[in-house]
Parts: structure tokens; sequence; C-alpha cells
């Protein structure tokens, strides 16, 4: 851990500019995971700007459809509002399934999408890791790769994004509002985290001085039926080993439009686009489920240690469709 | 976690045909002192923990809580090389650190008088014997800039080939019994099983790190550690610094766990008090981090264990093999002694037990949660079951049936011995009866369900060597005994043996424990602080009662230490137990849930009923924890532990355990020690984990011959 300054920002662009002059700036939300990478000297700012007290912690319906979640709301508030408990029950259940009563209880909405993977030698500086230090080699690949991706990793990185509430959020096209030293806009969830590529070192398409200020979610009705299902080594408190993100919606017993994402598979939460065109106007049986999953995760390249998340996810998903069909 | 009450300490005529001796406690006419409406103690109570309102309150000073003036803090610097020497250190960047007041490398660092223990010969040579090993600490102001300062020292190595891994051969012996012809054995019996096993590498996570408050002063070294023993602290720092042992002051009053990881002082007090000759005198912090434990306060070694076993066609074992092969650290031996307790579990006339060891540049293995018994009982109770299920004979059965009338190793009788009674009295509480013996057909919803058992021992030992203080005043007896509580209720329990040897009530007893300002207690480790300590304290109670009678003057005072036991060498001397577990298995996921666990020992008497369940459930809980999820991951190119923390190295959490019940029968054993009691710190983990895995086996049919039981292993 080096010394380090601390601000605290009075509204978003002041918290923008003043993460946009200093290179070695970055905002601080919960810290569940950044004051972590510090301690382990991961992470090196130099200087926090606390953005955790800016005025976005509310939840409330968007005029034309769909909620706002603003990006400081803390991930327990966000699972236990009536909105999301309601109309986006993946959403709730994503977030208790992740983390620990406390964390959750300091972890915000923007900070749980930019948390940075486990990765054990990513969290330990004295192994070469190519996302902490770009080039030196991935200790990974020939290490211990049980909890590593199966699907768009690359020869750099295989690490694996660890959100639960990301999953959630892919699969509801929810959308990040971002504000950025050039003003604000708008980027799907889905598109938000990278494949690891030549560039591990980047999880995300933001940059140094992007702040997320809040996260839309679509008005969408077959998410009130939606689901979360995670797989891990403990009833609590562990990363998924894979975890499955699904809505289904079935009539006349065709499904007329499925939306599934996988975690704990890729370095991004993975839509499964595949598996969801497999199912479109297919009959919603165990067969076809299983089909579906099968076209997903056809090009799946496991590791040393994680062939089992091939067959596990493929079970997962199709236990995830049957309860939902 | 959801906890059967129980009301009734004790139960089961089982154990009524046993043998009953009570207890030998002096016989001392009752305390008039005592007030009237208020009884003798009688062990067995259920008595509230003394220290508890103390640390529900935050009160209770753990060993860095302790004030002390102006102290500083050290963080060390690790090795990065598994093998190999320093070349250079760097120290120019961490020194210019604000609030830095010295780095300590091997090239300044002051010099122990005794290097022969090479744990703690810290900072005295170059050699890097594994990686994690203390190579270089800073001492600063506050913990941040000491911790600043250490990433800043600069360490360059000559790095030799290492080796880490734990292969299934080789390896030097370390301990071999025969007895018959195992190989004459297994060619001729009707059934036979050779299986080899595995359990991982696992370390010790006790909630409170391991942590230091080093002081020199005039009289020599002040320490506030986190440890099991303060004596065991004395006698092993005073010659590595070079003092006499009344030159070492220990203080322990509270300890956050140990499970044998602090029974033995580690390199990080020897670091901080070395630390502590130069910081001008000021007290020297110092608590581990969760990753520097994986490297530096001990472990359970791996383990590669073959078990043989023959019977007949009627499930009479005819022979018993355990060969067990184990690492050790290469600049330490410990060998953990896995096949040990193969050799008095059941009745064999033919029967082989081997240990190796094998050398490995890793850090110092140690004790942990039941060692030996722990790992080996697991896989011969794996083996047991699997026995069972090629004789066709039921595993609670097939037990009993090979029942030893007599210790089979040294030919002499048990004290006591009561496994056939805990599996019975189990079988019923568990409704073993209605169970079905197939494997892999019960199924719940999505769950594969299934019913394990599993026996569970531990030997039973006074440690020879405590003594104990008992001072009357103000109408009250104080018992000085510089014994340790781990969380387990040791303060509790020692107040009440004191009580009940002095035939008072326990609420005119105040324990005093935890500093070398008492009298010299053994480690708490082993299972033997309280039939050690309470030995100790009953021969003390004897001795203010000879000398002083039921009316002892103001500041009458005795002490008393433990004597050496007559029935020692007449009488094996074991705890043993029964383990019941219900698994449920996800069908699509291979996710491994355990809904039920029942324990059932006979540990001797029973001191406190309330803490004793604690502390049984715990073991258990443990061995739970064993079973799914424990793992150190050993990176052979590196050298280390890389899953080093709670996010990697799992340990069972709350919802993982559901229903857990510990039970006892009533049993008494006059031959162990003057309170009856066996000692109940391990027996609660043995077995557990394989009345898991047995479980698990019976849900799905897939047999796990290597822990842990991880989803996968199940995954269809």
């Amino acid at each position: 851990m080096i010394p380090f300054d601390y601000r605290r920002a009075t509204d978003a662009e002041a918290a923008v500019d003043l993460v946009h002059g200093h290179p070695g700036a970055t905002f601080l939300g919960g810290g569940t995971n950044l004051v972590d990478r510090m301690k382990l000297g991961v992470s090196e700012p130099e200087m926090l700007v606390d953005v955790s007290r800016l005025p976005y912690d509310t939840v409330e319906p968007l005029p034309g459809g769909g909620v706002r979640i603003g990006s400081a709301v803390p991930n327990s508030d966000l699972a236990a509002h009536p909105l999301i408990r309601e109309q986006y029950p993946v959403l709730s259940q994503a977030l208790l399934a992740g983390a620990s009563g406390q964390l959750r209880n300091l972890a915000t909405t923007g900070g749980n999408l930019l948390q940075r993977t486990r990765c054990v030698y990513f969290q330990d500086v004295t192994t070469p890791c190519n996302k902490r230090e770009p080039g030196s080699g991935c200790s990974a690949r020939g290490g211990y790769t049980r909890q590593h991706a199966i699907l768009g990793a690359s020869q750099a990185c295989v690490a694996t994004h660890p959100s639960d509430m990301a999953v959630a959020l892919a699969m509801l096209d929810a959308t990040v509002q971002v504000q950025g030293p050039d003003g604000s806009r708008k980027i799907p969830v889905a598109e938000l985290h990278r494949l690891p590529g030549d560039e591990p070192e980047r999880d995300t398409v933001l940059g140094q001085a992007d702040l997320i200020t809040a996260v839309d979610l679509p008005e969408l009705a077959m998410a009130t039926r939606s689901t979360y299902r995670k797989v891990r080594d403990r009833a609590s408190y562990a990363f998924a080993l894979v975890s499955v993100a699904a809505a289904l919606d079935v009539a006349d017993g065709t499904v007329r439009q499925a939306r599934i994402a996988f975690g704990g598979l890729a370095h991004k939460p993975w839509r499964a686009a595949r598996a969801e065109e497999t199912l479109r106007g297919a009959p919603a049986t165990e067969e076809a489920f299983r089909a579906a999953a099968e076209a997903e995760l056809a090009e799946a390249t496991p590791l040393a240690d994680n062939a089992f998340k091939v067959p596990m996810s493929r079970n997962t998903l199709v236990s995830v469709l049957r309860d939902l069909a | 976690m959801r906890v059967s009450p129980r009301n009734s300490p004790a139960f089961g005529t089982e154990a009524a045909a046993v043998e009953t001796g009570g207890t030998s406690l002096a016989a001392v006419a009752p305390a008039e002192t005592a007030p009237a409406e208020v009884a003798p103690e009688r062990l067995g109570a259920s008595r509230e923990r003394l220290d508890g309102p103390a640390k529900v309150t935050g009160t209770a000073p753990y060993a860095y809580e302790h004030p002390v003036e102006e102290p500083a803090y050290l963080h060390p610097v690790q090795a990065t090389i598994a093998r190999g020497r320093v070349t250079s250190i760097d120290t120019g960047a961490a020194e210019a650190v604000p609030g830095v007041l010295a780095v300590l490398t091997h090239t300044n660092a002051p010099r122990l008088a005794d290097t022969e223990d090479a744990e703690l010969a810290v900072l005295q040579s170059d050699a890097v014997a594994f990686r994690g090993q203390f190579v270089a600490a800073v001492v600063a102001e506050t913990p941040e800039s000491a911790r600043h300062a250490a990433d800043l020292v600069r360490v360059g190595y000559g790095e030799q080939p290492h080796e880490v891994e734990l292969g299934p051969e080789g390896g030097t012996p370390a301990a071999r019994t025969d007895h018959g012809d195992l190989e004459a054995a297994m060619a001729s019996a009707a059934v036979v099983l050779d299986r080899t096993y595995t359990t991982p590498m696992q370390h010790n996570n006790p909630m409170e790190p391991h942590t230091t408050i080093a002081q020199w002063t005039a009289d020599g070294l002040t320490l506030h550690e986190s440890t099991q023993g303060v004596y065991s602290v004395r006698s092993v720092v005073a010659p590595v610094f070079g003092l006499d042992p009344e030159q070492v002051q220990v203080f322990a009053p509270h300890v956050g766990g140990g499970f044998g990881s602090k029974g033995l002082p580690h390199a990080p007090l020897v670091l901080t008090a070395l630390a502590a000759q130069r910081s001008g005198g000021r007290p020297v912090k110092f608590a581990v981090t969760r990753q520097q434990m994986f490297a530096l306060t001990g472990h359970r070694t791996p383990t590669s264990q073959r078990i043989r076993l023959a019977a007949d066609d009627r499930g009479r074992l005819s022979a018993i093999g355990h060969d067990a092969l184990e690492h050790t650290a290469r600049i330490k031996e410990f060998s953990e002694g896995s096949s040990t307790a193969s050799g008095i579990m059941y009745a064999a006339p033919n029967r082989r037990i081997t240990q190796r060891l094998v050398p490995r540049d890793v850090p110092v293995t140690s004790w942990m949660r039941a060692p030996g018994h722990c790992p080996g009982m697991h896989v011969l109770e794996t083996a047991m079951d699997e026995m069972a299920q090629a004789c066709g004979v039921d595993p609670v059965e097939f037990r009993i049936r090979n029942e030893p009338e007599l210790d089979p190793l040294s030919g002499k009788p048990f004290s006591s011995r009561n496994l056939v009674a805990c599996l019975r009295e189990g079988a019923r509480r568990f409704d073993w009866q209605r169970r079905d013996p197939a494997a892999g057909v019960r199924r719940e919803g999505d769950w594969l369900v299934g019913t394990g058992v599993a026996a569970s021992t531990y030997p039973t030992h006074v440690f020879p060597g405590s003594s104990a203080r008992i001072r009357y005043e103000g109408g009250r007896y104080a018992v000085f005994i510089g014994a340790a509580d781990l969380g387990t209720g040791a303060w509790t329990a020692l107040a009440q043996i004191a009580a009940e040897a002095l035939e008072v009530p326990f609420e005119v007893v105040d324990p005093h424990i935890g500093s070398t300002e008492f009298p010299t207690a053994t480690v708490a480790g082993g299972s033997t602080g309280i039939t050690s300590w309470g030995s100790a304290i009953v021969q003390a109670a004897t001795s203010f009662r000879d000398q002083y009678g039921t009316q002892p003057p103001e500041g009458a005072e005795a002490e008393g230490a433990t004597q050496p036991n007559p029935d020692a060498e007449r009488f094996s001397m074991h705890a043993f137990g029964a383990q019941f577990a219900e698994v449920r298995v996800h069908a699509d996921t291979g996710e491994i849930r355990v809904p039920r666990m029942l324990g059932v020992f006979a540990a001797g008497r029973i001191v406190n009923a309330r803490t004793a369940r604690s502390q049984l459930i715990g073991g258990m809980t443990m061995g739970l924890s064993m079973a799914l999820h424990e793992h150190s991951v050993l990176d052979s190119r590196f050298g280390h532990v890389v899953n080093h923390d709670f996010a990697g190295y799992h340990i069972a959490a709350h919802a993982d355990v559901d229903s857990i019940e510990a039970a006892w029968i009533d049993e008494h054993d006059p031959h162990v020690n003057p309170m009856g009691t066996k000692g109940i710190g391990e027996i609660g983990i043995v077995g557990a984990a394989a009345a898991v895995g047995n479980a698990a086996y019976h849900a799905t049919g897939v047999r796990v011959r290597d822990l842990p039981l991880t989803p996968e292993k199940f995954l269809r």
C-alpha cells in the first residue's frame, strides 16, 4: 500500500474533473474491492476521489417505463427494493447470491460493475500477470485454473469477471449512464466489459475519468419471472463456478423468446446469444434446452482444472430453463 | 447454524455396563464457607462462560489490544523464491519513508543465541528454505508506513531448483508396526480392499491472527502473545534469545482460536522480538496477515494413504494395512502420523502400519486440529465404509463386529472404550435402522440423498509439569495456573474443576490464567488442557484441604502439581465417538450440502455441558469444512499456496452448517486422571469428514477418494 490523497467529490462533474486531471487518481465507491487491492499492492492509486456520497442513491421508475438505479445505491438496498423484487427478481437474486451481508451493505451498484477479477495470480504481486502488469505473462496458464474462463479468453488472460449483479444486468439489457470529461453517454452493460484480447489490463470500455452515475433497466414483462442460479463450492459467500441469469417467454409449449447470461465463464458477463437464437421458436422441452446449451458451449476452451465447467454450465442452464418453462 | 437443543448433558443406558468406578476426587468435608442455598459444584453442569460478558462487550483484551506505551509496528518482507539465497538487499527506499524506525535484514539483525530450530532462526543467514520466509522487516510509527516501506525493500536472489509437490512414492520410513503377515492374509481372504486415498494440504485459520507485542526491559522480554501456552512460549523463546526462562514474561488471557497453530512459537514471534531490540525500548506490534498465515504459522501436510483390508465372508477383519505418505519441511522435521489410529481401532490378527516422510521446500508443517488422527481416520473410515459394502454388512454393524477386546497393538486393556455404545446410540438417534443400504437410489426433487457413518477416536493423555495455586481470601478461592483459553471455555471449566475439588459452589471460585505470573501450565494441545491443568488443580485442592481443612484462615494458600498416573502403563487410554451425516448432492450441478450431522462421543466425564457441546460441534464443523472445502493449492512452479485468503481457501460458513448435534454417553473412567476426563479438543473433528464422504457415496454411488468433495467430482 502506498500513501495516497483522499478527496470527496461534491458532484459528478467535479469528481470527473478531479480524476481527469490526475493519471494516478481513481474513484472510490464502497471500497470493498479497491481497498483490498490497495493493501495487496495490486492497485496503487495516488488519489482516491470518493463518489459514495454523490446523490445517486435512489431507485426510481423511469417516465417511459423501466427503472433507474443510482450508482451509489448499496447492493443490499437494491436487492431489497420492491420495484426490483417484483419486476426484476433475477437482479435481486443475483445481488443476494453475491458476497456477504456486510459487504453488500457497503458495495455500490457502480462499484459492483467495476470490481476486478479475483484470479489468484492477479491478486498476488509476486507472480506475473498480464492484467496487473501488461507483458509480464499469465501465471494462470499452467497454474491453478479452477475458477477461470472457458469462453472468450485469450492467450494473455483467462480471468473471469466476478460479479453476479452484472450477469443479471447483461441478461436484462440494462444500460449504464456514464459521466465523462466530454459529457454523458449511455453504454449497454453487455458492452461495458471487454474480452481480454491483447489488452487484459482493460476490464471495461470506460476511460480513467468515466464515472458511472446510474444503471437503467428497460421495461421488460418477461423479467417478472426471471431467475438467477449460482453454482458454487459453498452454500454462501463464494464466487460462482457457474451462474445463469435467465428469463423465458413461452406460449403454447413454444419458446417465443429466451434471455440468458452466464457468469463465471468469461472475462465478462456472457450473454448467450447462440443459445437464445437456438431457442427462438423451439419447443420448450429438455431436449431443446440441452441443444441450446450445447450450441452456446460448442466453442468452450477449458483449461487444466476447469473442464467441469462445460457440463456444469450446460446442466445448470437446462435446470434453470426447465424450472422457468 | 441451527443447533438441536439438549437439556440433559448425559444419557445412555448402554454405557451402564462399562466400568463405573466414579472419580477419585479428593474426599473432603463440605466447605462451611459455602452459602447454604448454593450446592457445591459437580462436574457436568451447564455453565455460562465466565469470560462471556467481556467478550461480547469487546472488553476482553486479545494480544494486539493490550494497551502499551508508544508502540511501533512491524511489517515483514517475504521471500519470493522457494529455495536459494539472498544475494542483495536494498533498504534505501524503505528507510527513507517517513516514520520508519528500522529495517532489519540478515545482515544487520541482532544475533540469536540459539539457532538450532531453523524455523526460529529468523534473519540469521542468507538462506531461503521456502517461499514466504522472512527476509527483512520494517519497524515504523504506523502499520501503514511499515507496510509501505516493506513493499519498497528490494531483494535479489540466487535461486536454486525447488521441489514442493508430494508424489505417490518416495520418502523415508518414519514409523512401522508389523503384526502377523499382512500379505498372506490379503492373499487368502474372502474379501479384500486395496485403495489409495489423498487428503490435501490444509491451513489452520483461527479468527484471531498470530499476534505479538514484544518489549524489552531491564528485566528481559515481555510478550503479549496469541498462544496456546504461555509457558511453551517462555521455554522455547528464552534459549533462542539467551535468556533465563524467568526473564521472559508472557501474557495471553484470551486467545481467538489456535487449532494447533499457536501451540508452539513460530517465526513471527521471534521476528517481532528481534525487531523490538531495535526500537529503542518501545514495544513492537505485529499481527500476521491472513495471506502471511499460509506461509508462516504451520500447516497440515497433504497425505497419500494406502489402506488394505481383508475380511472373511461374515465381515470379520483378518488384516489391516495402513501406509501413510506425508511431507515435511526440509528445515524442520514434523511427522503428522496419519496412520497411527489404525493401530487401535479394529481387531485383526494381521496388521502393518507405516509412515513415510518426504522432505520438501515448503514452510514448516505443524499441529493442526487432531494431527494424524484427522486425516488418518478419514481414510480408514472411508475404507471401512467401502469394505462394509463389499462384505454386504451394514456399516454400523461392520464396525461393531470388528470391535477389539484389548488394544490390538499393546495387548493392554482399554481404560474404557465405548465406541460400540456411541455407534448404537447414534444409530438410534439418527434412525439408522430404516436406512436403505443401496447407494444412489434416493431422490428428493433435484437432490440425491444419503446418509453415512464413521467412527472417531483420540488418545487420552495427561502432560506432566502443570502446577496450580489456590488462595483463600474474603470467602473466595482464587485459582492460579498459567493455562490458556482458546475460546474453548477453559476459564469456566477450570473454575468448575476447582469448585468440585474444594467442594464449594462454582460462584466462589475465581480463576486466573493466561500468564507466566501464575504457576506452570502445559500447552493447550493434544486434547490435554483440561486433563493436565485440571489434575494439577485437583492436587492443589487436596493439598489445600489437607493443610487447612474446611475453615481456612484468610490468605491460606496451597499448591499442587500433576502427579504420575499409576494406571498409565496398565491401560490403553482413548476417547471414542460415532459420527453420522446426511448429505444431499444436486443431480444436475454436483453441489453438495449437509443438512444434518450427529456426533455421539464417549470422552470420559464432561466438565461443562454447554461449552463441551460448543467445542464438539465446532470440531464437527471443522470436519465438515475439511470434507467439503479446505484445500491449500500449492503451485509447484512458484512453491507457495496461491489461494491464500478466505476468498480462495474456503472454510465452512454459516450457510453450510444446518442441523448439527453433539451428544455424549455417561462414561466413567477412573484410570485416566483424577477428574475422569478424556479431553474433547480434537475428537469432534475426527471421522466427521468420513461420515460426510460416506453419506455422499450413499447419495450418489460415487466414491470420492480425494478430498475435498467439490461439486465437479459428482457431476455427470
